[in-house]
């Protein structure tokens, strides 16, 4: 006989995009899941060949709403290389500053408006707030601190204006930055209070053996420059990414999955950011992590909100840092010749490792562009996780499953416009017959 | 209490993001207005009818044409919002190439992949109630916009250029100052003049001005020596499929003419 049951979720809600999920049950026992990807193709890399170098910040930066600076700083860092110049100084401050920004903004949206309501159970934040309107009121000023950030450097929140190849358009003044200070330093504080609240809700027990993969800066907390690094030994400078990662195309998924060559699939993001850096981490962020019980390494991907909370303290510390020094330099930004050349860029976007890779010509102008995202080279993993977490907990009922495997998405932030679109769950229980 | 859906298509998320964004206002917004459908912020969706319907994205899919159908049936007022909704958005380049070329660049297997030839703004497919521009839309305009849709007024928004907004801000203005191209004389008003304000020419992200003097404004370009290619390039960008900046851009490739 048969004995069907069947969940299905229209939307994965609180993520960044839309994309779909199929779990296969039968006689009790997991047959298959699959994690597709619908988002409608808009090909980037097709459309950004024959544009002008100067074009890629502005144009790469539509590729995600949430983490506009992310593709910017991909995009810049790449021609940059290309170009054969160096920005230092007070205008690499400058970006790493920008990136504090966004990463304070778009961390507090995913801990406090998509993620915490799991924890919490509610639908939304605006449920959450019902209940807990201080927690949510905390969350969305600390967003609001961040955002104000890469208003004021960049132009505005989403789609800055502000970065270009060489640097900036326009250098802020002393005066501008100072006046973030304060809010600051209340975001400093908000910062640490999250990391208590986070590291007090309940957690799933899952333990995964992830290959964590993330920049590794000698000095720094990574942002925009160091090399590819792995848990399991992978040491590579960032133009040989080609030589050890693989995209795929498969069936159903608009989205390229990413798996290291001869390994399999890896993990990027805050906690493969925190294996291979947690030293860094400045005094505050550090303390933190401490108190919250990280320890040098954390493989439960449902703590993955803690470490973001972490990552939060980290951007405003090292922000009030760079404000504090900031002189403006000489120029906004430094001059290059165009010349024929390839260059390569990796940096940290909030959810992980975002890959630039371009080729241009003597006049300028893209003849080859590839950007790999980090929700793509993430997918595998997620349907990894997606695994454990069904078959140890396939005797819920279904409402309560559904709620966790959603979360089990959620837990990394996942960009979908990135990467995909529409999330959809058919669970399908039925026995064989 | 009034019911609001969000709806995205082929888009970056930004512009529906931009209502997360409004954190002072978001919880004011939820205590006045119901969220029934907004995927990116709740898990819990309501079925239609909406009083008013949010609408993100290009349509460039068989499956996105009928799903919009369906939500403008359900919509008692529907406003299309940014770019990719007002105009195809940056995905529409592709409306100028073999789009079978286009998917081979980026995918191994084109036949996994279903797509329109074209990225086509909502209006090009339903009747739409107002237009949003913007790549993103400004927050200001956003929350205007619903206000008056809940007041069932005409939101205020003027289709000024650009140009209003730099002079009201006291910017330098660039092309006359220091020769730096900008779109800002053909562009819908809405950023508050923030490029000139930073040093650089407006690129238009909020689409064609009403009635935009393009020929004046490519004339002008051509003095400050700005080759066709990259006049081109100005226009075919953001709002590439928005008439006035398609046709300025057809008439400079082909005909080396000014509209």
């Amino acid at each position: 006989m048969t004995n069907a049951r069947e969940i299905a979720v229209d939307y994965l809600a609180r993520v960044e995009g839309e994309g779909s999920l199929r779990a296969t049950v039968v006689d009790g026992a997991l047959q298959d899941v699959e994690f597709s990807i619908f988002e409608p193709p808009r090909f980037f890399e097709a459309f950004l060949r024959g544009r002008r170098i100067e074009e890629a910040p502005d144009i790469t930066a539509r590729i995600c709403g949430i983490c506009p600076v992310a593709y910017q700083m991909s995009a810049v860092h790449a021609m940059e290389d290309a170009l054969g110049i160096a920005v230092d100084g007070a205008l690499r401050d400058l970006r790493r500053l920008l990136y504090c920004g966004e990463w304070i903004e778009s961390h507090a949206l995913h801990i406090y408006l998509l993620h915490a309501p799991d924890f919490l159970g509610y639908e939304s934040a605006v449920h959450m707030a019902v209940d807990h309107r201080g927690l949510v009121e905390q969350g969305l000023r600390l967003k609001k601190a961040g955002n104000r950030i890469v208003h004021v450097l960049g132009g505005r929140e989403i789609h800055p204006i502000n970065v270009r190849v060489g640097g900036f358009y326009r250098l802020p003044t002393r005066e501008e930055l100072s006046a973030l200070q304060p809010e600051l330093e209340w975001a400093l504080e908000a910062a640490v209070a999250t990391v208590d609240q986070v590291a007090s809700f309940d957690y799933p027990d899952v333990e995964r053996d992830f290959e964590f993969v993330a920049l590794v800066h000698p000095e720094e907390y990574p942002f925009n420059e160091g090399r590819i690094v792995s848990s399991a030994g992978l040491d590579i400078d960032v133009s040989a990414f080609n030589g050890h990662f693989v995209e795929e195309h498969v069936a159903r998924s608009n989205a390229l999955h990413s798996r290291l060559r001869d390994r399999g699939p890896y993990h990027v993001g805050p906690l493969a950011r925190y294996a291979l850096n947690h030293e860094r981490l400045r005094q505050t962020a550090a303390a933190a992590a401490a108190a919250a019980g990280l320890g040098p390494e954390c493989r439960n991907p449902f703590r993955s909100i803690v470490v973001r909370a972490v990552e939060v303290i980290q951007a405003v510390e090292e922000a009030l840092e760079i404000i504090a020094r900031y002189e403006p330099p000489g120029e906004a930004s430094v001059p290059y010749e165009r010349r024929e050349g390839e260059g390569h860029a990796a940096t940290e976007a909030p959810r992980g490792l975002l890959y630039h890779r371009y080729r241009m010509d003597d006049g300028g102008r893209i003849t080859d562009a590839q950007i790999v995202p980090p929700t793509a080279q993430n997918q595998r993993t997620i349907e990894d996780d997606l695994r454990v977490v069904l078959a140890g907990n396939l005797d819920l009922a279904d409402l309560e499953l559904q709620w966790l495997l959603e979360q089990t998405i959620r837990n990394y932030d996942p960009c979908i416009s990135c990467a995909t679109h529409f999330l959809r769950l058919d669970l399908d229980r039925g026995a064989s017959t | 209490m009034l019911t609001l859906a969000v709806h995205k298509f082929a888009s970056c998320d930004g512009c529906q993001l931009t209502l997360l964004d409004a954190e002072d206002e978001l919880l004011e917004i939820a205590d006045a207005i119901h969220i029934a459908n907004f995927p990116e912020a709740s898990r819990e969706v309501i079925d239609g009818p909406y009083d008013l319907s949010l609408v993100e994205g290009s349509i460039t899919t068989e499956a996105d044409v009928d799903r919009l159908r369906t939500i403008r049936a359900q919509s008692h007022r529907l406003v299309a919002i940014g770019a990719c909704a007002t105009a195809g958005g940056i995905q529409a380049l592709r409306n100028w190439a073999d789009i079978g070329v286009f998917t081979g660049l980026v995918y191994a297997h084109p036949e996994y992949i279903s797509t329109r030839e074209l990225s086509e703004p909502i209006a090009d497919h339903v009747d739409v109630d107002f237009e949003l521009r913007g790549c993103p839309i400004a927050k200001g305009q956003l929350l205007e916009v619903v206000g008056a849709m809940i007041a069932g007024r005409r939101p205020r928004v003027a289709q000024t250029p650009v140009c209003g907004e730099c002079k009201a801000r006291g910017a330098t203005c660039v092309m006359v100052a220091s020769g730096t191209p900008c779109l800002g004389p053909v562009t819908h008003a809405g950023c508050g003049a923030l490029c000139p304000a930073f040093g650089r020419g407006c690129y238009g992200c909020f689409g064609p001005a009403e009635s935009p003097n393009m020929d004046s404004l490519i004339s002008v370009w051509r003095e400050l020596g700005v080759a066709d290619a990259d006049v081109v390039d100005a226009v075919r960008s953001f709002n590439a499929w928005a008439p006035q900046f398609r046709v300025a851009g057809d008439s400079v490739r082909e005909r080396g003419e000014t509209p």
